[in-house]
């Protein structure tokens, strides 16, 4: 485990271990009570890897009425609870303390109610990002946030973190694209929040909620909105000479009037690890890409695209190649989608940052990383939603080296307070969690802090719901 | 009349109005409004230009406090899709601006409550018009916001980006808290380019049933239906497509081959169409007016079960928006409570005499486990209880 200030375990916790877990077992089923050593190991982490601590038990419930009894319990026992998805989360937001029981929402699988007519899903917390998608495809429909781990990252832990995806430029984040949710909170008590249809009455608990990494409840039920996909889609590759040269370009499409499905960017780093991955044509001579992609049917397709090819043509592009078929869309959206397992295969570490910043400041931001970029001596590739402004440097460094980690920290908190100097902010899509966590101050004042913080003193009056994450300690 | 800021330099302009001894406070900035803030002694009521007071329940203070006085657009960076505004900046100025670049508000809000409402009072209110459906509410276009707290502070939530995850999304709950929790001084929003064109197709249908089927299809179809609306009166459906000609034309004749007799209106009918609707202009004037959310299916009963009482109205968003009106009766109003219930829904009384919405339950009162949680919220913001106290509950 790396050093980093942690909450230090509550000594009375530990020291009833035995009896946490027993408690546990009387209030679930053997199965779903994990305590063994070599049990708990594959939840000692999350996709942060650097930062491990095995927790004091791992508890899978199978309903709400399970929720609600587990937290009962360790509310009354001062327990802290760690609630977590799939584990896919890459700013530590699922990592355990050492006195913390994790919630595991993985057997909360199933998907309840799919209505067509009125367009929305009821899922449970468990059910993968693309399990709903693949449970509505065959009516034509689909859920439309998709971050990278849409095949394995669960729709709790989207709305925890409230995350994005490559489509949300024209499709909007997760809590964009939800109606409804069943929390538990610490006491136990299960709140009904939204419901099938848009706009609740009174405060936006939903969009409190949403982004509040498990801090305010666990979640049972959510309840998504649906839509119909287009009639087809269709990207396009365009390559330039510089980064800044492709971010003037970006700024024309939007000015133009049109508001491609998705527009994202790449570095030569970037390009470079993505096409020895995917082979999708990628072009290798051209310093930064950009992957355009349109919706809708043939005809359509065609006009927007090339609309867009005028466009790029304006800015001396060094390549530029329409996808004729599916397959070739497929090809230049696995590159994109492989990303950072593309970048893990020249360096087997990497740090994948999440910084936002206004896209007109993008030539300059990204002439700041690379000078960092030399002065740390670290790679970096950089991979960004261009339309919207989230930028995801990847700091490749070597996890055997305890240096080389301590130096992609620096790195990585160098790269984020950039992003707020520029207008920007930490976290685009990705959560505060662990990693961002002593950065808040740099974006928000002591007051704004206490502020937020009042809203989890409210909720969990004990901070026992995965504390430690989001506020500086 | 004058009042002293917290530094007792400066001077805040004030009407004085003969029903509120502490007369209407104007601050021309963010920094005197805290000021007043810190030396308030007594509630008030936060307002704009006051176009909504009379929408859910009559506010009770002596003195208003508004923002009117701190007004003008500070960021529009139309290649980035965003624009700020301070909180009294009038909606109409800010369509102006966004149209003299070919960019539009995307939730399209309302023009109900007439051309002075501001931007802090669109987002306080969380007005969004047709488009809602396809292009999301008011609350999810707003990317930031300083406000002012109970205690006088200062704050600065999310910010001038599209995308933000960064701490607890206070935007969000501020956005529709009507004033209740802080002082909207100034907004940064998210905007879209004006579509090309816009078309929209005319269905004639038998009844809101028919109409909801007819809607339904027309979201439930790959080709962006971007308003779906239905007036009883001419018992007529209209689906919405706006985007570039050539797609508009296209869609629109996809669309009207599924429907029988459907006519295509092309874009200067359409506009003028969509702003009627957007603004509630197909409503029989009434007594009192509410609006009721639920699932779409459920619209047609929301017509249904208000009708004995002498409530009527129309259905936007594909169903699932009932605007109505009727009288100011208590019989009325538990009509329409009773039928969004039923619906699964939930209702706003948005117009109404005082001596109604002083009595009854404006919208629906929450579980008693989120109403415990909601005091202790507002006593995290407004520790003194003196913005718009009694505006949306009466406990």
């Amino acid at each position: 485990m790396r050093a980093m200030k942690q909450l230090d375990p509550k000594p009375e916790v530990m020291a009833r271990r035995s009896e946490i877990i027993a408690g546990l077992r009387r209030i679930l089923p053997e199965r779903a009570v994990i305590a063994q050593a070599v049990e708990l190991k594959p939840y000692e982490t999350d996709a942060l890897t650097a930062y491990r601590q095995v927790p004091l038990a791992v508890v899978l419930p199978e309903d709400e009425a399970q929720v609600v009894d587990v937290l009962k319990f360790c509310a009354a026992g001062g327990v802290r609870v760690i609630p977590r998805g799939a584990g896919t989360s890459l700013c530590g937001g699922a990592l355990p303390l050492a006195d913390s029981v994790v919630v595991g929402l993985m057997r909360m699988n199933r998907i309840l109610e799919i209505n067509y007519a009125d367009r929305y899903a009821v899922v449970q917390p468990g059910v993968t990002n693309i399990g709903i998608t693949q449970a509505v495809a065959d009516a034509g429909y689909f859920y439309a946030p998709d971050p990278s781990s849409q095949l394995a990252c669960m729709i709790g832990g989207n709305v925890g973190m409230n995350s994005g995806g490559a489509h949300c430029l024209k499709y909007g984040v997760t809590a964009n694209n939800l109606l409804g949710l069943r929390l538990v909170t610490v006491a136990g008590e299960v709140l009904e929040i939204g419901g099938a249809h848009c706009d609740a009455a009174g405060y936006d608990w939903l969009g409190l909620i949403t982004g509040s990494e498990g801090q305010l409840g666990i979640l049972t039920e959510v309840t998504v909105r649906i839509l119909h996909a287009p009639e087809g889609a269709r990207a396009m590759l365009a390559g330039f000479a510089s980064n800044e040269v492709a971010g003037e370009c970006v700024a024309a499409i939007i000015a133009s009037g049109i508001i491609p499905v998705a527009l994202e960017f790449m570095d030569k780093p970037a390009i470079h690890a993505c096409e020895a991955f995917a082979h999708a044509g990628y072009p290798l001579d051209a310093q930064a890409l950009l992957i355009i992609e349109v919706e809708g049917s043939q005809d359509e397709q065609a006009d927007m695209l090339g609309r867009l090819r005028e466009i790029c043509e304006r800015f001396a592009p060094v390549s530029m190649r329409v996808a004729q078929t599916e397959a070739e869309s497929a090809a230049i959206w696995k590159g994109r989608k492989g990303a950072f397992g593309a970048v893990g295969r020249i360096s087997p570490d990497y740090l994948c940052m999440d910084g936002v910043i206004p896209t007109s400041r993008l030539g300059e931001v990204l002439r700041r990383i690379e000078e960092m970029s030399a002065a740390y001596d670290l790679r970096v590739a950089n991979i960004f939603h261009a339309g919207d402004g989230n930028l995801h440097p990847l700091i490749m460094y070597d996890a055997n080296d305890p240096a080389s980690f301590a130096k992609a920290e620096r790195f990585g908190a160098e790269i984020l307070t950039l992003c707020v100097e520029a207008g920007g902010c930490l976290t685009g899509e990705h959560g505060v969690g662990v990693e961002k966590r002593e950065l808040m101050r740099v974006q928000f004042s002591e007051s704004e802090l206490t502020q937020m913080r009042a809203m989890k003193d409210v909720f969990d009056p004990q901070w026992l719901l995965n504390p430690a994450k989001v506020f500086p300690l | 009349m004058v009042v002293e800021s917290g530094e007792g330099v400066s001077v805040v302009s004030a009407r004085v109005d003969a029903a509120l001894p502490g007369g209407v406070i104007v601050p021309r900035d963010e920094a005197e409004l805290a000021g007043v803030v810190r030396d308030a002694s007594a509630p008030m009521l936060v307002q704009g230009n006051g176009t909504k007071a009379g929408m859910l329940r009559p506010g009770r203070a002596a003195a208003v406090l508004s923002t009117a006085g701190m007004s003008g657009i500070t960021l529009y960076s139309p290649s980035e899709l965003v624009m700020r505004a301070r909180a009294g900046t009038a909606l109409a100025e800010i369509e102006a601006a966004l149209a003299a670049h070919g960019q539009q508000m995307i939730a399209e809000p309302s023009h109900l409550f007439g051309e002075a409402q501001t931007i802090g009072g669109v987002v306080a209110a969380n007005v969004s018009g047709p488009r809602r459906i396809s292009g999301g509410a008011m609350r999810d276009h707003v990317l930031g916001l300083r406000a002012v707290n109970g205690s006088g502070e200062i704050l600065n939530f999310g910010g001038r980006v599209l995308k933000n995850v960064t701490g607890l999304d206070l935007t969000k709950l501020l956005t529709g808290s009507f004033g209740t929790l802080a002082v909207i001084t100034e907004v940064t929003f998210k905007v879209l380019p004006v579509a090309g064109a816009v078309g929209t197709i005319v269905v004639r249908v038998a009844d809101a049933q028919a109409a909801v089927a007819v809607m339904s299809a027309g979201l439930g179809s790959p080709f962006s239906v971007s308003g779906a609306a239905y007036l009883p009166g001419s018992r007529e459906v209209y689906l919405r497509v706006e985007d570039f000609a050539e797609s508009v034309a296209y869609r629109c004749g996809r669309l009207a081959g599924q429907f029988a007799g459907a006519e295509i209106l092309g874009s200067g009918e359409s506009k003028a169409l969509w702003l009627s609707i957007r603004d509630c202009e197909a409503l029989p004037p009434g007594e009192a007016m509410w609006r009721v959310s639920v699932r779409p299916s459920a619209g047609p009963g929301v017509l249904r079960d208000v009708a004995f009482a002498g409530v009527t109205g129309f259905l936007d968003w594909g169903g699932g928006l009932v605007w109505l009106s009727g009288p100011a009766t208590h019989e009325a109003h538990e009509a329409v409570c009773a039928a969004a219930r039923t619906g699964g829904g939930v209702w706003w009384l948005m117009r109404g005499p005082e001596a109604l919405r002083a009595v009854v339950e404006v919208m629906p009162p929450e579980a008693p486990a989120l109403a415990a949680l909601r005091r202790q919220v507002v006593a995290k913001f407004d520790p003194r209880g003196i913005f718009n106290p009694l505006k949306m509950w009466a406990a």
